[in-house]
């Protein structure tokens, strides 16, 4: 609590224009003062009983988790041959969980970093959790690259190690780009994360009665004291994180997608793809943000701080994303199709439509391009639970269109002679399905070691925060409270 | 002794990988002495060699057998590895060390024993027995082994050649499963005590002047065993010599007598007509495939001033590769192919010829056939598949006849092998004596199996039982070994000292490449136990032919003459000097409701010898391009009729093939469907040379046997079959699954006629996106300048028969794995160089194009780009190389390749542990592990032998120093390699050629290997079916 009596000079936001409008739900709960939001958040790691259905939840997620590492166990043994890829079909599962992870993971840089320079104040009972989603997805999606080598070994060499051969990664393929860019974004997220939790944590530490949380928490927050010096240092570091973390947004997912784009297989070959493939992890990531948080707010009784306004907010950019990835389907469709320059081109877009694995396609097409579309009305963006199955919708539909792209064209590229197919076996599922376990496990830990919600940027969104100006925000805050 | 055997005892498995990954575990099962089932009371089984070594009896039998080496003897079998054997046989040299050894010299090729360096390979001339003649291979010995098979450039079987088999006989030279030892009633025994044995049975054969001592051997061409043979019969006249190879036919023989034997000279005919003949192929011209291959394609070389080209007409039965080559060809049912013959023999003024056509499109082809023949009189030939009827082979020599073809094209002389025998009835009359009784004992040499192979209807199993005395000797404790009193280990080719002629009579000396790895005998050794001289070794015996005994120094100087050449100079036939006897034979086949049946020896397998063979297994059926596996092939319509589907799975490579019961005669048999273009209707071919039980570890338990519904009525052909679907459904392997062109054109043909007006045809056609080539000039940056060498390879699609010879050769030459059937369902085999093949037309029609795909080599590689860890990268030279220990296996340059020619280490397929196959590799190529992505590199191995020979030389590498494995396997030269930077080379001129193509050139990827397209010469008064359910683009070319 003393952190904010000895407020530092705070980035002051701009309320956003729609915040004004009486007819939307405020981002903060009326019932929230400085100490109930404290109280609330704190309470769910310091003095909440764990619940049944954490328990539950957990065990379902080591479950899949060990299956993941049987998987992974048998893979280093035996080798890549154990999943179902083949000639032609050199990258199938393992390269679109891959790419799919690593898109979720754009959310939480968005959140936190984007949607903090340009101000938008709402995003601060959302960021913490979606960072956290972050750096759990990347993980995920970091094995990929190593478990799919054939000698992941030797996954090392992929860096500009210096050693006496004089050997080095070879700088034009974009592998190596990935390289840098999937560790870069991690180091920056995980940096970006825990610099925004460490007053937190110490808020935790004072708060904390057994010896284990204080000691645990003690060490965690660095020494956090919240003194004046200490805000300003932190709030300059938090900006200046903010900034990089921002073009890794882009950057990332840009350099994934040049895999693609760098090779010449025909459904790869596409310029198209780094802004198709930015908007598409945005549209995914928020997509896994709303399927997390759904349930979280309901199970740990903090809808007043994650209120409909945040939901119908990611609806909107879940929306917005999701028109780009169409517009991307129609671009694509467009230049085979319509302008065929080139006959593989063509073959493809047909191959995609009305070729073997149509059903993949023509379903990715339900999930992504029809059903964003019911995100314009309000009331479907309101009805959690319908978000909730669209959200699930969407991220099949991710998954498929990376499957399509990455699996798909390889099926069927130059030479007819060499068109082959691919079926994944139970370890390309079970290793998926690990994944999946291992996020869901890693988050559930977060949700209730950590501080899901950043106390004290929570607190900057109530009305007392901004005593000068914007006093009949608080009224109307006051004047509401039944909602 | 010659008691029943009493069940079957289980040795401790040897504990070697299993090649394929497949077959199961097998153990090799011996039988019990008799002391044992004394002892026991009853069938009883092994533990361990250890209890079985408890026995008293067996003890005290060892040890009286094999006094000195007994504790080798029952050392688990598990430790009996190679490398023990090794030590073991040590030891016994040491021990014989005592006597003076004789001295038995082979010659190397080229250069002299005594510059044996360390790391430099010799070459050494042998021959490959085959039947009907041998094929003179140069074979290259790494410190000692045999470690890779070439052509022997001299001999005319090859004239540099090979084919699959030859270059699959390494494989079969080290593979672990064949017999390493010499078994008595199951029991391991020595060749001392089989020596003893025989010097007394030979005893009891004079006296009996060898009433009921029959021999069965393949047909032989060796002269020393024949002369030793010949030997044996003379002094004991009542003994008989039987002659059975399940893949020879017997309608030539029948036909034409024993007396003459056709040569054909395919490199002067202007037509040529197979009816049902496969002659590019061994598994029909086992001995001259590769030289019949060369010649045809010889003739069929075209280029831009060529004024005419030859014109190939294939009729046949099932839809082989030969035909596949055809310029026009047609499918008849077995049930036809009579009358076809007949009515053309008519057409063709064959006196007394007759028969009908059937359909108005078999007509279409007679009459333009007889038209064309009769046009081109004493400049064709009309060759007759070695499984056709007599009445086929009669009526193919009554046309040559006609036409003036016999003394032009066809020459007959006296056949090679001693005393030709139909095969069939040389089997049939056996296996008869054998069920009276009135067989004591039966000699079989060189591997025969009749139990396997031997006519259903025969019982040759049970009729074993009646013959007191069987003797086996082969490289396989095989279906017949089992079932005979002694085994004994045949020594392989490469092992052994023999000689052999070819199909034109030359004569060659076979020498070892290395000492026997098991113990091994050859046949001679074997049969000389029972003359007058039973301790020869097998050098003796052919050197003692050859030479007479002579010690002058001309006679020696021939001998090391003959070794060193492979072959005895001048020791050819004159051709035409033999006349057939007979030329008349009436049609045998007899319509039947019902379908025909088609037996065929296997395509890679051959009549089942190469069942065990991983390499053969694995490589493509030329046609189907399954593997692991036979089918049961129809066509399309007869599929439909029948409601058979052969679905594609999505693994990659699997098919989910419907069963059917195949019955005939009271036979029947089980089998997979596989629907086959150009397949007549009503037609199945049945491949035989699977469905073995023991075979070994690769090769027991795949396909169905179809030689279990081959009966001695139903010998090639059969009638009147029932085929009902089972409702089940089999799992097929195949690597290629998509057989049309799609409008990427990656083959471009074209009809001679059309050729001369259009000799660009191969980069002018509308609407191309090949067309577009981009210039190297016109890239951002400068284009890099290949000053030294500058490697390229040309590909003749129109001389490429589809044999695969190219296929194994890189095989052997690159350590290339076997992955085994699991992974070619899973597409994942791991070929460097494959054959495409593409059909265009109708199903019933189709044509059919191969096309060999090595690495292209490109210089503007899309792999080397996206390697993130620089492990594929280019030479100076333009080779694209890779770098195994640096691979980290990404797969993105395979995924990158637009030819897909990049193969990965899924599992790990190489075979680390057994120790033959660490003798038979290639020291000069990485063995490669898992994970590793590996490729074809133009035999970089070669390029930088031949570049330090250069070098010390202080010179270039001249046109030709470089050979690689595939362009030296290749019968027909299809495959040139060499410098592109000099414009003499063979490779630079053939690039100038405007046949010249690249593949899939419009991705800017520019190849160095490119393709001269495809010419053809059909007939235009045949038409060709269009088929309205391809699509248009598959049509066009």
């Amino acid at each position: 609590m003393s952190a904010f009596q000895d407020d530092g000079p705070l980035v002051q936001a701009e309320p956003l224009a729609g915040y004004r409008d009486p007819s939307l739900t405020p981002i903060i709960g009326p019932t929230m003062t400085f100490r109930t939001i404290t109280e609330k958040i704190s309470d769910i790691v310091l003095e909440m009983d764990t619940p049944k259905w954490w328990f539950g939840t957990m065990l379902v997620g080591l479950a899949f988790t060990v299956g993941l590492l049987f998987a992974v166990t048998v893979l280093f043994f035996k080798g890549i041959g154990i999943w179902g890829n083949n000639q032609p079909v050199g990258w199938a599962w393992d390269i679109t969980n891959f790419v799919w992870w690593i898109g979720i993971g754009h959310a939480g840089t968005f959140i936190s970093a984007i949607l903090f320079l340009v101000k938008q104040e709402w995003r601060n009972s959302i960021n913490r959790f979606a960072e956290a989603m972050t750096i759990f997805a990347v993980m995920c999606a970091g094995m990929f690259p190593v478990l799919h080598l054939g000698r992941p070994w030797l996954a090392y060499w992929l860096f500009p190690l210096p050693n006496t051969m004089g050997v080095w990664p070879q700088f034009k393929s974009p592998l190596v780009w990935d390289v840098f860019a999937v560790s870069t974004y991690f180091t920056l997220s995980l940096t970006y994360w825990y610099l925004g939790m460490v007053p937190d944590l110490g808020t935790l530490r004072d708060r904390a009665k057994k010896t284990f949380q204080q000691k645990l928490y003690g060490f965690m927050s660095l020494g956090w004291r919240g003194s004046s010096k200490h805000w300003a240092r932190y709030e300059t570091a938090y900006l200046l994180l903010a900034g990089l973390c921002t073009p890794l947004v882009l950057s990332v997912h840009s350099v994934v997608s040049l895999d693609f784009s760098v090779g010449i297989v025909p459904g790869w070959h596409s310029t198209i793809f780094p802004p198709y493939f930015v908007a598409g992890a945005i549209f995914s990531g928020f997509a896994l943000v709303l399927t997390l948080i759904i349930p979280a707010r309901r199970l740990f009784g903090i809808k007043e701080l994650i209120t409909q306004r945040h939901i119908d907010n990611m609806g909107k950019v879940m929306l917005a994303t999701g028109l780009i990835v169409g517009y991307s389907y129609v671009e694509e469709a467009f230049l085979g199709l319509v302008y065929p320059g080139n006959k593989y081109e063509h073959f493809l877009i047909m191959n995609r439509m009305f070729g073997p694995y149509a059903p993949f396609y023509w379903t990715l097409v339900l999930c992504n391009v029809i059903t964003p579309q019911f995100l314009w009305w309000r009331k479907i963006r309101n009805n959690t639970i319908v978000l909730f199955i669209l959200t699930i919708v969407i991220n099949i539909g991710m998954w498929l269109e990376r499957f399509e792209i990455i699996a798909v064209s390889l099926t069927r590229d130059y030479l007819p002679s060499s068109w082959g197919y691919f079926k994944p076996t139970i370890f390309d599922m079970m290793t998926f399905a690990g994944t999946l376990g291992f996020f869901l496990s890693a988050m559930l830990l977060f949700l209730r070691g950590m501080p899901m919600i950043p106390m004290y940027e929570e607190k900057m969104l109530l009305p007392a925060s901004d005593p000068h100006g914007h006093a009949e925000e608080g009224i109307f805050l006051e004047e509401t409270e039944e909602i | 002794m010659n008691e029943e055997p009493i069940g079957m005892m289980q040795t401790p498995n040897i504990e070697l990988p299993v090649l394929n990954g497949e077959g199961k575990p097998s153990s090799f099962e011996i039988h019990a002495s008799s002391s044992l089932r004394e002892k026991e009371g009853a069938k009883r089984y092994w533990q361990s060699v250890e209890e079985l070594a408890d026995s008293p009896e067996l003890d005290a039998y060892v040890r009286r057998e094999y006094p000195s080496q007994t504790s080798v003897l029952i050392d688990p079998v598990n430790r009996r590895s190679f490398m023990k054997l090794m030590g073991a046989s040590l030891g016994l040299a040491g021990l014989a060390s005592c006597t003076v050894q004789p001295k038995e010299d082979i010659l190397p090729y080229v250069t002299q024993p005594s510059e044996i360096i360390p790391g430099k390979p010799l070459y050494f001339a042998t021959t490959m027995p085959r039947s009907g003649g041998g094929i003179g291979l140069l074979v290259r010995s790494n410190m000692g082994r045999p470690t890779k098979v070439e052509g022997n450039p001299d001999h005319p079987a090859s004239l540099g050649a090979t084919d699959m088999y030859a270059q699959g006989s390494i494989l079969q030279l080290y593979d672990p499963d064949r017999s390493q030892a010499i078994l008595h009633m199951g029991d391991i025994g020595d060749w001392g005590g089989f020596s003893s044995e025989m010097a007394g049975r030979a005893g009891l054969m004079t006296s009996s002047k060898g009433q009921g001592v029959r021999f069965l051997t393949e047909s032989m061409t060796s002269p020393s065993f024949i002369a030793m043979m010949q030997g044996i019969l003379t002094a004991n006249p009542q003994a008989k010599w039987h002659q059975f190879e399940p893949a020879r036919g017997n309608g030539e023989i029948t036909a034409l007598g024993a007396q003459a034997a056709p040569q054909y000279r395919f490199d002067i005919a202007d037509r040529v007509l197979s009816l049902d003949s496969d002659f590019m192929m061994a598994a029909d011209q086992n001995a001259t495939s590769v030289r019949y291959a060369r010649d045809w394609a010889e003739r069929r070389k075209v280029s831009a001033s060529s004024t005419d080209m030859s014109r190939f007409y294939a009729v046949e039965t099932s839809f082989s590769p030969t035909g596949a080559n055809a310029d026009n060809r047609l499918g008849v049912r077995p049930s036809d192919f009579e009358g076809f013959v007949g009515a053309l023999a008519a057409a063709l003024g064959v006196p007394g010829a007759s028969g009908t056509t059937s359909t108005p499109r078999q007509k279409e082809y007679l009459d333009a056939i007889a038209s064309d023949l009769l046009a081109m009189k004493g400049r064709s030939i009309v060759i007759a598949g070695g499984w056709q009827t007599p009445y086929v082979h009669a009526m193919a020599y009554q046309i040559n006849l006609a036409l003036g073809n016999v003394g032009q094209t066809v020459f007959y002389s006296t056949p090679v092998e001693a005393s030709p025998t139909d095969h069939l009835a040389s089997i049939t009359e056996l296996a008869q004596d054998m069920e009276a009784g009135t067989v004591d004992a039966l000699v079989i040499l060189g591997g025969v199996n009749p139990v396997y192979s031997a006519p259903a209807d025969l019982n040759f199993a049970s009729a074993m039982k009646k013959v007191g005395y069987i003797i086996h000797h082969g490289l396989y404790y095989d279906e017949t070994a089992m079932l005979s009193h002694w085994h004994i280990p045949a020594a392989h080719f490469l092992e052994s000292w023999d000689d052999c002629r070819s199909h034109d009579g030359t004569a060659s000396i076979i020498q070892p490449l290395i000492a026997p790895l098991y113990q091994g005998k050859t046949a001679s050794e074997v049969l000389a136990t029972l003359t007058k001289n039973p301790g020869s070794t097998a050098y003796e015996i052919v050197k003692a032919y050859w030479t007479g005994g002579s010690k002058s120094t001309d006679v020696e100087n021939t001998w090391r003459r003959s070794l060193n050449d492979g072959l005895v100079q001048n020791s050819a036939a004159t051709p035409g000097t033999a006349t057939p006897a007979a030329s008349t034979a009436a049609p045998s086949i007899t319509p039947a409701k019902g379908f025909d049946i088609v037996f065929r020896p296997d395509l890679t397998i051959y009549d089942g010898r190469y069942a065990n063979n991983g390499w053969l297994q694995e490589i493509p059926k030329p046609i189907s391009t399954l593997t692991w596996d036979n089918a049961a092939i129809v066509s399309k319509a007869t599929a439909e009729k029948l409601n058979l589907h052969v679905t594609l799975q999505f693994e990659g490579g699997e098919y989910n093939s419907d069963i059917v019961q195949i019955e005939v005669d009271g036979h029947s048999v089980n089998a997979p469907v596989w629907i086959a273009p150009g397949q007549p209707d009503d037609t199945i071919t049945l491949y035989l040379g699977y469905g073995r039980e023991r075979a070994g570890r690769v090769g027991d338990g795949l396909g169905f046997n179809a030689g279990s519904i081959r009966t001695t009525k139903n010998y090639w052909f059969a009638t009147g079959a029932k085929v009902v679907k089972k409702g089940q459904s089999y799992p097929l392997a195949g690597t290629q699954i998509h057989f049309t062109m799609e409008d990427r054109d990656p083959v471009r043909a074209i009809n001679f006629p059309d050729f001369k007006k259009d000799l660009n045809y191969v980069h002018e056609k509308d609407g191309h996106d090949w067309l577009r080539e981009p210039s190297k000039e016109d890239s951002f940056f400068p284009a890099y300048k290949y000053n030294g060498y500058a490697w390229g390879m040309v590909i003749d699609l129109n001389s490429c028969i589809g044999c695969n010879a190219c296929m194994i050769a890189c095989v052997s030459e690159n350590n290339i794995p076997v992955v085994g059937k699991s992974q070619v369902l899973r597409s994942r085999e791991m070929h460097w160089i494959r054959i495409d093949r593409y059909y265009t037309g109708a199903a019933d029609d189709p044509e059919t194009y191969f096309q060999p795909v090595p690495c292209m080599q490109c210089e503007e590689a899309p792999c080397e780009l996206v390697c993130p860890v620089d492990a594929t990268a280019h030479s100076a030279e333009g080779l694209n190389d890779m770098t195994y220990n640096r691979c980290v296996g990404t797969r993105f340059c395979s995924n990158n390749c637009p030819y897909k020619v990049r193969r990965f280490n899924f599992l790990l397929y190489q075979d680390w542990t057994t120790p033959q196959f660490k003798m038979m590799r290639n020291p000069d190529v990485s063995v490669r592990s898992r994970g590793v992505m590996e490729k074809c590199t133009y035999c970089v191995q070669r390029i930088q032998e031949a570049k330090i020979q250069s070098e010390k030389e202080n010179r270039r590498v001249r046109d030709g120093d470089i050979i690689t494995a595939c362009e030296a396997a290749c019968p027909t030269d299809a495959i040139v390699f060499g410098d592109i930077n000099d414009p003499t080379s063979r490779v630079a001129r053939l690039k100038s050629d405007s046949r010249n193509y690249a593949l899939l050139a419009d991705l800017n990827t520019h190849p160095r290997t490119t393709y001269l397209g495809v010419v053809r010469n059909p007939n235009p008064a045949i038409k060709r079916i269009i088929d309205p359910t391809l699509s248009p683009e598959a049509q066009t070319v």
